[in-house]
């Protein structure tokens, strides 16, 4: 558990009130739009800036407590911090950067060397000069110089960001690895929604200096009322899903979630793996009546559980399933002609999904919008074994699996 | 080629350029790292006092000096006293003006490097368990080594050129403190010094050219070895 509790006033006029909890497991992402001050709160808990009141405890070790006078010293908390430049050490080589943490490391040695060398895939870099590196290759390098420090926690401050998007997808499977292969709680610093979908299990969303909501990932980024302050993008819905058949045939795999299946483009996962689905708001589109002669295979019933205005034309719908929600957006016209009203029930059709190769079977704690002074509390998530499923029949109105 | 006389002369001035360096240099480096990198009460003042002898006139650094380290001065009637160190008419003197003057123009060099050096990667070594000192001597050092050589030039180059502060502070004696400088004013009041001046001139000549490539090579090998090149 990593708990904070901190107020930082900068000559700048930039104030920082954040207080929340992140769990002590599994990635939990800072998210929130530059200058909101994301990068920040990480400064605060590796002890790179100091706080000017309050308290930062690690796994219940006191980082810093103004009240009793406690601030340990940066390199004593074990805190291992990737930056969003990697910062290797130009005068040394990429061997000499990785053994640089782990000659220095105070905690016992789990993380092996070698281990971490394959992982990462640099193996053939050890005796290269950084400047000689490519961005995404020195990322790499300085994931896994951090990783040697035995860190207790890893801190990444958007490492991405500095790269191309060829760059991105390189690195992106390996903080994946990262995260199922390592027992280590990563606060995870992005202003990408895609990152903060494919890698975390929590978010912690930040604006103006404030933590303005933590808890469970879909729960926290599906909150309407965090679009005016986190910036507008159209996250519509996350199922956590397995992929229960493949059809190469026709190039499409079918998925299974609570409250249904879905047929998507060919998964290059194995059945019974968990694999995460997003559905755009503006990619579901509404019908009175069940639809039949239509292309869309992906067909979903559910009763309208509330209307609101979105920018625009539009209007965000939604829907509620026997287990979960679904988001449509559909022209504040449509809403008109169709008479739609919450409490209807309505066939969703879905036009597009993505899916994203991630591990479900991550269950959101629900969250809590955390207004300074109100005691912050967000469980931590837990990875229970994907939940058996089964295509809910029967229910009203009655799901159409493709 | 040279007379023993100028061969003297040239012997000392390297000596008294070397060890002037070399004694500066710690100093040099910690005051420039203090600069470059903290802030506290008194910075101002403490800066200017580093600087002083750098915008006081020579003479008036070599008046200094003896009124402090002279056999009588403040301080070195003690060393007299105590430790039977006397440095005036001396080479250690020479020395010690050569090092005094110099001081403020090696600081702000490697202040300067020192500026040069992202912040960040310092405390990429701290997140790595570093202390500060570590860090200091694991990751600032080597990349400031570039400011260090520059200056070890500029402080080598001033020595070998400094003249009023010597002849005032320790006086213009022959094999203890007539450096280059001081062995070129002396020709210049002999009846027949026009060749030796004039040799001394070319000595001079030859070895700030010398420094100077020693130098632009050694920052070649040091730059290939930060990866800045």
């Amino acid at each position: 558990m990593i708990e904070i509790d901190v107020s930082l006033a900068r000559s700048t006029g930039f104030r920082l009130e954040a207080r929340f909890d992140a769990p002590g497991s599994g990635v939990t992402a800072l998210f929130g739009r530059s200058g909101s001050g994301k990068t920040t709160i990480i400064q605060l808990v590796a002890g790179s800036i100091r706080p000017d009141a309050g308290r930062i405890a690690v796994d219940g070790e006191t980082f810093f407590d103004s009240a009793r006078g406690i601030d340990i010293g940066m390199e004593k908390r074990g805190c291992g911090y990737v930056f969003q430049d990697a910062r290797l050490f130009p005068h040394m080589s990429v061997e000499n950067n990785l053994r640089y943490g782990e000659r220095r490391a105070r905690r016992a040695r789990t993380i092996g060397f070698d281990a971490v060398v394959q992982m990462l895939g640099i193996a053939h870099l050890l005796k290269r000069r950084p400047h000689t590196l490519s961005g995404g290759e020195k990322q790499r390098v300085a994931i896994g110089r951090a990783l040697l420090s035995q860190p207790r926690l890893l801190l990444m401050d958007e490492p991405l960001a500095s790269l191309d998007e060829m760059r991105k997808g390189e690195i992106l499977p390996y903080l994946e690895r990262l995260r199922d292969e390592l027992a280590l709680p990563i606060l995870y610093v992005s202003h990408s929604v895609e990152e903060v979908l494919r890698l975390s299990d929590a978010v912690a969303a930040v604006a103006d200096g404030k933590v303005i909501a933590c808890g469970g990932l879909s729960d926290v980024l599906s909150r309407p009322e965090l679009l005016p302050v986190l910036g507008r993008f159209d996250l519509g819905t996350i199922l956590d899903c397995v992929v229960t058949a493949h059809d190469p045939e026709l190039g499409l795999s079918t998925v299974a979630f609570a409250d249904g299946e879905l047929r998507v483009p060919l998964v290059g996962r194995p059945i019974g793996a968990a694999a995460r689905v997003r559905i755009r708001s503006r990619d579901v589109s509404l019908s009175l009546s069940r639809p039949i002669d239509v292309s869309v295979t992906n067909r979903i019933g559910g009763t309208i559980s509330s209307i609101r205005r979105a920018e625009g034309p539009f209007s965000d719908v939604e829907l509620a399933l026997p287990h979960g929600r679904l988001h449509a957006l559909v022209t504040q016209e449509s809403v008109i002609r169709l008479g739609l009203e919450p409490g209807m029930q309505v066939w969703a059709m879905i036009k597009a999904v993505t899916v994203d190769s991630r591990p479900a079977g991550f269950q959101s704690p629900g969250s809590e919008i955390l207004s300074p002074p109100s005691s912050p509390a967000a469980p931590a998530p837990v990875r229970p074994a994907p939940p058996a499923l089964r295509v809910v029949a029967g229910g009203n109105p009655p799901q159409e699996p493709s | 080629m040279l007379t023993p006389e100028e061969w003297t002369a040239v012997r000392l001035s390297l000596h008294v350029a070397f060890w002037a360096t070399v004694w500066s240099l710690p100093p040099a480096i910690l005051i420039g790292w203090v600069l470059a990198r903290f802030d506290f009460p008194g910075k101002g003042v403490f800066d200017g006092i580093v600087h002083l002898p750098l915008v006081l006139p020579k003479v008036v650094v070599g008046y200094l000096l003896l009124i402090t380290l002279g056999n009588r001065g403040y301080l070195g009637q003690y060393l007299h006293e105590w430790f039977g160190i006397s440095l005036i008419f001396s080479t250690a003197g020479a020395t010690v003006a050569a090092a005094v003057v110099s001081f403020p123009l090696t600081v702000n060099a490697i202040r300067l490097a020192i500026g040069g050096i992202d912040r960040g990667i310092e405390t990429a070594a701290r997140t790595l368990g570093a202390s500060r000192l570590d860090a200091f001597f694991t990751v600032t050092l080597p990349l400031m080594m570039p400011g260090v050589l520059s200056g070890c030039l500029i402080s080598l180059a001033s020595a070998l050129g400094e003249f009023g502060a010597t002849i005032t502070f320790v006086s213009n004696v022959e094999g203890q403190t007539r450096t280059i400088p001081l062995a070129i004013y002396s020709a210049t009041h002999m009846p027949d010094g026009d060749a030796m001046a004039l040799r001394l001139t070319v000595v001079s000549v030859i070895l700030a050219l010398g420094a100077l490539i020693l130098a632009e090579m050694a920052d070649r090998r040091i730059k290939l070895a930060l990866g800045q090149l």
